[in-house]
């Protein structure tokens, strides 16, 4: 049984892939959707902590399963680890349609200006590979607001100074604050410091035929109840197969592209539901797939053309995997200020994103997600015991009574940070496995240490009783921000693809999912990742609509 | 299920236990008095009648009772051995091997088990074993950090998680720090 030819396949449901699959199904090409896992749902994990996106000690809410998914883990010593997909150095990203989208905490931040120009605003910087990107923010300004209108963002865009100027304001109005976000806003203004409501991808109204958010406890981290979390699975991904263009085909995995003798890409090998080893040609292939998954599929796909893998000719493919070292502090108050308002984080400034004396970009600070009940065992004073009496005394005490204040920092881009292939170890479709390895930049804890000490003077300035920092930026980069590892560039020996995604050396293969982001600003990143899903989509729409067949 | 029934349904079976040929007879009786519910007889999953004890009495120790109850009544081993014959089968061999290692180094110090040692005898021996002090070769290259760690979190999942998984016992944990379970589908907290 042979599978129809089409225009476009896409690989991976996630953030970029369910905009792209809508975009180009809208201009009337035929699309075929591949996603690895199913529909998510809530009901079958609910508000379950120990099986969530935040926490997975019990598996992963939304897939990849511990059964078939493998991926190796190079220690300091070069030694390697074999680690199974619901432990946290597997760098796992949700494997369902709408992927993080589903789970996400759904921050929605456009990167500034800066970001966009890195090397222009803060020059080389050593052991790093840190680049100006060959798009700037005023080029994809239109795509972050037809994400935030299209998938649905609420928040107030007139009280956040630092951003770089929009068009057009959000399409809801913010959210409330809650409580702790309420201490935080008058501390904050009282140092000077210009506190907002973080936009989010939630409804705040009911919209687009669902309803508003409820706030519950366990938001970030699970799939949404009602429907009022905003990701690519209930929104543009129905959008596009309401076009009749689009078929998406899931538990569906991808494992090479099919090359020919003149280096051609025509299609995508995959098994299917059953495992069976299945052919999809198409005219056009667009990666989404993640930045661990999209360098392991161009790796995966060798020929006497690509011998090092397609776009891989200077051994970039896999580079400069970046994500966010997480920094900030924790603060104990002798009152109550947990008043289980969902999703807990609330409150944003964005003073501290750039432009701080002898610190490398930044990054926002923010009100954290809920802690819950095992999440916050892991939070304790410095020095302070793990288990017995005073531990369980502690959680009893302070699970209503503390405050995170922290942030994600613009990690430096570090070529030995990196997604390559395992020579030995293949997942249960005998597909060899990823392999991690590397380190972040030195300059990444110098950054965090700078941004855990501004979270501590607030929490101190907020009436803390007692505070300490929680500093990031060592260790292996990744996580579930993961991004970078096909940077785009002009030039090709050090960038994997063209300013619109399609990959060197190839003339119908792009990349449309974070692995383009030439670094990852110091923010969340999954609205830029859906914008870049309509910078990638619209370049390839209008071609197509001008006759370019990609060939 | 309300607390009581459970404390005298805990004493009808140690009554009954004193002799071996009672305990079917107690099982029997126990699951016709919870209707659809079986009662778990500690050796029948992945853990021997030993090792739950043991397990028991560690959870005891890293989530002790004082006014809310402690890890071994909210069901920790429970938890453990449950999970140890799905998402954590990985770990087995390790739990056997620690296990084993741990009511050894016991019997050498003490010559007592570790479920029968003093309090404070007990919170000495994990905190050697915590700071990788235990002697004998199979503590040796980080294993008792490790194991201990293992335990450890595996103890606080149990006692902080999910009643599901079959720890946090009547919600115990989330009754302590006031949080209501489980949550109601359609609550809106801000809205009112």
């Amino acid at each position: 049984m042979s599978n129809k030819h089409v225009n476009a396949v896409i690989v991976g449901a996630g953030a970029g892939g369910g905009v792209v699959a809508k975009e180009l199904s809208e201009a009337g090409m035929s699309v075929v959707l591949f996603e690895r896992g199913g529909w998510g749902n809530y009901d079958e994990h609910d508000s379950d902590e120990l099986i969530s996106q935040r926490t997975t000690s019990l598996g992963n809410a939304f897939g990849p399963d511990d059964e078939r998914y493998r991926r190796v883990v190079v220690n300091d010593d070069g030694s390697t680890k074999i680690v199974v997909a619901s432990e946290s150095e597997y760098n796992n990203v949700a494997a369902c349609v709408g992927s993080g989208t589903v789970s996400y905490g759904a921050m929605a931040w456009r990167f500034m200006r800066e970001d966009f120009r890195m090397k222009t605003t803060y020059g080389h910087v050593d052991g790093s590979t840190l680049e100006d990107w060959p798009v700037c923010y005023e080029d994809i300004e239109h795509c972050y607001e037809k994400a935030e209108w299209e998938i649905g963002v609420s928040g107030d865009a007139s009280l956040n100074p630092f951003a770089a100027p929009r068009k057009k304001p959000y399409p809801m109005p913010p959210f409330a604050y809650n409580k702790e976000a309420i201490m935080l806003e008058s501390t904050m203004k009282r140092m000077g410091l210009h506190p907002f409501p973080i936009p989010m991808l939630r409804n705040s109204v009911a919209r687009n035929g669902r309803a508003a958010c409820v706030r519950r406890r366990s938001c970030c981290g699970f799939a949404c109840p009602i429907n009022a979390k905003c990701g690519t699975h209930n929104t543009v991904i129905p959008a596009a197969l309401s076009t009749g263009n689009c078929e998406l085909r899931t538990d569906c995995i991808v494992s090479e592209l099919i090359i020919d003798e003149r280096g051609r890409i025509n299609g995508v090998k995959y098994f299917d539901k059953d495992n069976h080893l299945q052919e999809q040609a198409a005219d056009i292939i667009v990666l989404s797939a993640s930045a661990t998954e999209t360098p392991r599929l161009l790796l995966n796909s060798k020929s006497k053309i690509y011998p090092a893998g397609v776009g891989n000719r200077y051994g970039w493919v896999g580079r400069n995997l970046q994500g966010h070292a997480y920094t900030g502090a924790v603060g104990l108050f002798e009152e109550d200020i947990f008043d289980d308002v969902g999703p807990g984080a609330s409150i944003a400034i964005s003073d501290f994103s750039h432009h701080n004396r002898g610190i490398i970009g930044g990054g926002i600070l923010a009100n954290e997600f809920n802690r819950l009940p095992y999440l916050f065992t892991g939070i304790r004073p410095p020095g302070s015991p793990t288990w017995g009496r005073s531990h369980k005394e502690f959680q009893k005490k302070y699970f209503r009574r503390n405050i995170l204040v922290e942030g994600p920092i613009q990690e430096m881009p570090f070529f030995d940070s990196r997604v390559d292939i395992d020579p030995a170890v293949k997942d249960y479709w005998g597909i060899p496995v990823v392999r991690l390895s590397g380190h972040r930049h030195p300059i990444d804890f110098e950054g965090c240490k700078f941004l855990s000490g501004k979270a501590e003077l607030i929490l101190k300035e907020a009436g803390a009783s007692y505070t300490w920092q929680s500093v990031g930026g060592k260790g292996l980069s990744g996580g579930q921000h993961q991004a970078g590892t096909c940077r785009m560039g002009n030039d090709p020996q050090t960038s994997v693809t063209d300013r619109y995604g399609r990959v060197h050396d190839t003339s119908n293969v792009f990349v449309g999912d974070a692995s383009l982001h030439v670094n990852n600003g110091g923010f969340n990143p999954a609205l830029t990742i859906m914008a870049l899903g309509y910078w990638v989509a619209e370049h390839i729409a209008s071609e197509w609509q001008k006759g370019n067949r990609f060939v | 299920m309300d607390k009581g029934n459970k404390l005298s349904r805990r004493d009808f079976i140690k009554i009954s236990a004193l002799s071996a040929g009672a305990l079917s007879f107690a099982a029997g009786s126990l699951s016709f008095i919870e209707g659809c519910s079986t009662v778990y007889q500690p050796g029948t999953r992945f853990f021997s009648e030993n090792e739950f004890k043991l397990v028991e009495s560690f959870a005891e120790q890293i989530i002790p009772s004082n006014d809310w109850p402690g890890g071994r009544d909210a069901g920790v081993a429970n938890f453990i051995d449950i999970q140890l014959m799905n998402p954590y089968r990985r770990f087995q061999e390790v739990y056997r091997k620690g296990l084993a290692a741990l009511e050894n180094t016991c019997r050498n110090k003490f010559s007592q088990k570790f479920e029968n040692l003093s309090w404070d005898s007990q919170t000495a021996v994990l905190k050697d074993m915590e700071a990788g002090r235990l002697e004998g070769n199979i503590w040796k290259d980080g294993f008792s950090k490790y194991f201990f760690e293992l335990l450890r979190s595996h103890c606080l999942q149990g006692y902080y998680g999910s009643p599901r998984h079959g720890g946090n016992k009547n919600f115990v944990s989330y009754k302590m720090i006031g949080l209501d379970e489980p949550q109601i589908v359609g609550e809106n907290r801000d809205g009112i």
